[in-house]
């Protein structure tokens, strides 16, 4: 219990040192943690924050999902297959490098300032790493697996569901809870950028309205706690009965 | 003479890597009876294991065919199970999952009997619900054997079955393996490069030279089951074995 508590005795000390340094010395390049709760309570109040958390939210819902919808089977498609995988691996190695944030000028061109063109940033974020994660699963599988399986007189689309699509999974559930991050990391930048509502609109609009650094901040935390929930929520999957067998054995 | 269940005529294999062509098996031929079981020992990386998935359709030979009741192999097939060590299982599916998983063709009721008359015959009641990585290398063993066997194959290929489990797991192993075939009359090919375990189990020992391999013997064991390990006829042949793989037997 007490190991427990200790993260947060650690950043309940550090925040106390935060108040204790900013308010002995005045100063404008840093709000007091204090400014920065009642910041997120004024928020709160107007109902603005939980509106922009839905918006970002909305976002990198249907950002990420169609990233998953679209690289999974493409990937384990593309794993499967020798020659596809031969051709296009050089493609999605230079596609891959590239930060989705420099697609923001093509996804306003295409989309126009709005939420399309921030689904379509989130989307791009998570989808390379996804079909980079799904085409080496496929390509990790013991051949063991895929010999009993036909062994066992499979057809191709049972080979698929029944014993390529299992052996994955745990693979490709790390590889989702490691893109949704990324979703989330996009989204505020893609917020600032395209669109006039969600948290990263908030933290730009609330410096360009006045300066306002204790929303900026409050907004940087929701971000963090938001980003933590949504880490916590993929990573209750891995501990699943039918997957823990890819973490418990070599 | 009984019917000959397969044959191997001829059986080259070469592979190629890096530009390099590797001979790994030259010039198999080989007759196996229905019902029969048949050890081919050899030294480590010889090729008896290449040797067996081709017998078992995962490799096409370089020249050469392999008959299986008369019809040219091209494939793998469920008549044919191939069990590798206990690396086979899926992880992903429970002991039953795993046994049921070729009976895709039954009715829910009949997979139901089938999975619980072989979870018996090896022995893993109590490990319905279990998965495989809570299971120790032996009750995997078990649950390959038994996956193998709930599709009621006529042939078995056994790939160095019992190598990674300990001495006495395998001895108890073997005693099973015994059993279930003198139940079941099924062809058994087992790979093994322990000469004790082939003087113990097979009816014939394929005795196969290092890389590429050869036939270089094949000798009868003729002591009925269950075998004396200590009777002068087992030690007879087994030294024999050792002779013709030239070992002598002290260390």
């Amino acid at each position: 219990m007490i190991v427990r508590l200790r993260p947060i005795a650690l950043i309940a000390v550090l925040l106390l040192l935060w108040q204790f340094a900013v308010t002995r010395n005045p100063t404008h390049i840093l709000p007091t943690p204090w400014a920065v709760a009642t910041g997120i309570g004024e928020l709160l109040q107007h109902g603005l924050l939980l509106k922009y958390v839905v918006a970002s939210l909305f976002r990198v819902t249907w950002g990420f999902a169609l990233a998953v919808l679209l690289a999974v089977p493409l990937g384990l498609i593309i794993g499967w297959n020798r020659r596809a995988n031969m051709a296009l691996n050089p493609l999605l190695q230079i596609l891959r490098p590239i930060s989705p944030l420099a697609w923001i000028p093509l996804a306003i061109l295409w989309f126009g300032v709005g939420d399309l063109a921030a689904i379509f940033l989130i989307f791009l974020g998570c989808f390379f790493p996804l079909l980079l994660t799904a085409i080496n699963a496929v390509r990790g599988i013991p051949a063991v697996y895929i010999n009993a399986g036909r062994n066992f007189g499979l057809s191709s689309t049972a080979l698929v569901s029944r014993v390529l699509f299992p052996a994955v999974i745990p693979q490709l559930i790390i590889g989702m809870r490691i893109t949704l991050g990324v979703g989330w990391l996009v989204v505020v930048a893609a917020e600032m950028i395209a669109v006039s509502s969600g948290l990263g609109f908030l933290i730009v609009d609330a410096r360009n309205a006045g300066n306002r650094y204790d929303l900026v901040v409050g907004a940087m935390v929701i971000i963090g706690l938001i980003g933590l929930l949504l880490d916590m929520g993929m990573r209750s999957l891995e501990h699943l009965k039918s997957l823990r067998w890819s973490y418990s054995e070599d | 003479m009984r019917t000959a269940k397969l044959q191997a005529g001829h059986v080259h294999m070469v592979f190629t890597r890096d530009g390099k062509s590797m001979p790994v098996l030259d010039d198999i031929s080989l007759e196996v009876a229905e019902g029969e079981f048949v050890c081919l020992l050899g030294p480590s990386g010889c090729g008896k294991s290449t040797l067996l998935s081709t017998m078992a359709g995962f490799l096409s030979p370089t020249s050469g065919e392999i008959k299986i009741d008369g019809e040219v192999v091209h494939g793998p097939d469920p008549r044919r199970i191939f069990v590798f060590q206990e690396r086979g299982v899926f992880p992903w599916l429970t002991v039953e999952g795993n046994i049921a998983f070729g009976l895709f063709h039954l009715t829910a009721p009949e997979r139901r009997q089938r999975v619980d008359h072989y979870i018996k015959m090896v022995g893993l009641e109590g490990f319905e619900k279990a998965y495989p990585p809570a299971l120790s290398g032996g009750m995997k063993q078990r649950l390959e054997v038994a996956r193998a066997l709930a599709v009621n194959p006529d042939m078995l290929f056994l790939d160095e079955p019992f190598g990674a489990l300990d001495s006495i797991t395998r001895l108890v192993m073997r005693g099973e393996l015994l059993r279930i075939w003198q139940a079941e009359r099924k062809t058994i090919i087992f790979v093994t490069h322990d000469i004790d375990e082939a003087v113990q189990l097979a009816d014939r020992v394929v005795v196969m030279s290092a890389r590429p391999a050869t036939i270089q013997q094949i000798v009868n064991i003729d002591i009925p089951h269950p075998r004396d390990i200590s009777s002068a006829r087992y030690l007879e042949l087994r030294d024999g074995i050792f002779q013709q793989i030239g070992l002598a037997h002290k260390i």
